[in-house]
């Protein structure tokens, strides 16, 4: 097991994906942020916090469960736990920033841009994830990235947020080594 | 979470209260779906489900076809006049050659009771009873128990008033099993000759008098007079009926409410202007049954394999 990022080192990251996206929107106001459930709907929050902070606009902020949009459900044998969407503003001609914790395979990114396009049509949609592991199986790629960790399917990336698991932190560990607690 | 375990939805009676709660929970997400800009999602896309009707049905089966749209399934109906049941085809034989076209889901509605059950032992497809006889109706249960849960927070401690022709209802039983699973309290109501004898051992009261019956209930949940299964004479008349057992003014509870699986026989079991109160529910309920019947589907039919 390694450690990736500190509490700090996410807490700058995200401070520069926040000027990041300042930089590429001229008008502030159009913008609106969609977190993947869990981790990406708390990182939607804390940029969204950092850029209120910033310019003063009341940005809305989404949360999304994929779910119901998965690929892979015919193929898996266990059901998962459904977990609410919460889109509570109108997303026809906005902005949005879609956010997750760790890019993958992508699948997850595509099941979450049908969803969001089953709420209307955004103007634009952008991808920002923390974490970009450089295995993704579509041709989908994040506008913003925290950090590029190239890493095997053997590996897994935990991520650890206050908000759920009490602290700030990513590590990296190969698929049979015990997680951090 | 827990995976889910069973393959069919035959009757509330196999389900336990952690079961019961999981599909609610689950139907609450599914309303949410319903209130969107695009009410569907695509998680049973590529299963063929079919609604196999022996019985006329309109809500139910408009609601069923409505739930397996919503979650992009494609969905197919057989009723029975339009069928080759009319030249003598057995059951097994229709739903064997039915299944043989690749069918992923049965939804089937029968006027024997046990029919969900004999198709499920042949079968490979997952069954979903939509009432058998005067068996069970699981899926207007599971409805009735939504409807109430969302009005009242929730099903513990309430009071339900069940009015009516219990005897031939499987609504009733399906309700009863239901409410009483959630803890519950279930009360039943009508023409002693319509309540089936044993129904203390359900965990239901009996009581005559039909004030008494509703007095204290927080639920009045009022049952269709069958008019297709009265025809031996099981109470002296209509007009009786409705002077003894028709609801026709609110109770003193506060914030009771008013249900019915519907159709409705305004002016008999209850008046309009009861089934048009601002404390009926009847729509709602009508409502939360796509949520609930996909929340059902999404659960037997979402993976590939049952554990």
């Amino acid at each position: 097991m390694k450690k990736i990022s500190s509490e700090n080192e996410i807490k700058l990251i995200l401070e520069r994906i926040s000027s990041e996206i300042k930089e590429r929107h001229i008008d502030m106001k159009k913008v609106s942020f969609i977190g993947i459930k869990r981790h990406g709907d708390i990182l939607a929050e804390r940029l969204k916090y950092i850029l209120s902070k910033d310019t003063g606009i009341k940005f809305n902020v989404g949360a999304l469960d994929i779910t119901f949009y998965r690929d892979d459900l015919q193929m898996i044998s266990e059901l998962p736990e459904v977990k609410s969407t919460e889109i509570n503003f109108d997303v026809n001609g906005r902005e949005i920033i879609l956010v997750d914790d760790v890019l993958y395979t992508a699948r997850t990114i595509r099941a979450a841009l049908s969803e969001i396009l089953d709420f209307g049509r955004p103007s634009r949609i952008e991808l920002a994830v923390l974490i970009d592991r450089k295995q993704k199986e579509l041709p989908i790629c994040p506008d913003y990235v925290g950090k590029i960790i190239p890493s095997s399917k053997e590996e897994i990336i935990d991520v650890f947020l206050k908000e759920l698991e009490g602290k700030d932190a990513i590590f990296i560990r190969k698929k049979d080594e015990p997680m951090e607690t | 979470m827990s995976p889910w375990k069973h393959k069919h939805l035959l009757g509330l009676s196999s389900l336990s209260k952690k079961e019961i709660t999981r599909i609610l929970d689950e139907a609450r997400e599914f309303y949410k779906v319903l209130e969107r800009p695009i009410p569907s999602v695509p998680a049973l896309r590529g299963k063929t489900i079919l609604n196999l009707f022996f019985e006329p049905s309109t809500r139910t089966l408009m609601s069923f076809t409505l739930s397996e749209k919503r979650l992009s399934a494609d969905s197919l109906t057989f009723s029975k006049t339009s069928s080759s049941i009319k030249k003598g085809e057995t059951l097994l034989d229709t739903v064997k050659y039915i299944e043989a076209m690749k069918i992923d889901g049965i939804v089937v509605r029968h006027s024997s009771a046990g029919v969900p059950y004999y198709l499920s032992q042949r079968i490979n497809a997952f069954v979903i009873n939509a009432g058998d006889g005067a068996h069970e109706h699981p899926t207007q249960a599971l409805l009735d128990l939504f409807t109430a849960r969302r009005h009242f927070k929730t099903l513990k401690g309430l009071k339900i008033a069940i009015i009516g022709d219990i005897k031939h209802s499987r609504v009733a039983k399906s309700n009863i099993i239901g409410f009483s699973k959630m803890g519950a309290s279930v009360t039943v109501c009508g023409p002693p000759t319509l309540i089936p004898f044993g129904i203390e051992k359900m965990n239901a009261i009996f009581e005559y008098d039909l004030k008494k019956a509703i007095k204290d209930a927080d639920i009045i949940y009022v049952l269709r007079i069958q008019m297709e299964r009265q025809e031996n004479g099981m109470f002296p008349s209509l007009r009786e009926y409705r002077e003894l057992f028709g609801i026709a003014q609110q109770n003193k509870k506060k914030g009771s409410i008013i249900m019915h699986p519907g159709p409705i026989n305004r002016g008999l079991e209850l008046t309009s202007s009861m089934a048009d109160a601002p404390n009926s529910l009847i729509t709602e309920q009508v409502k939360t049954g796509v949520a609930v019947r996909m929340a059902i589907l999404y659960l037997l039919g979402g993976a590939s394999e049952k554990i």
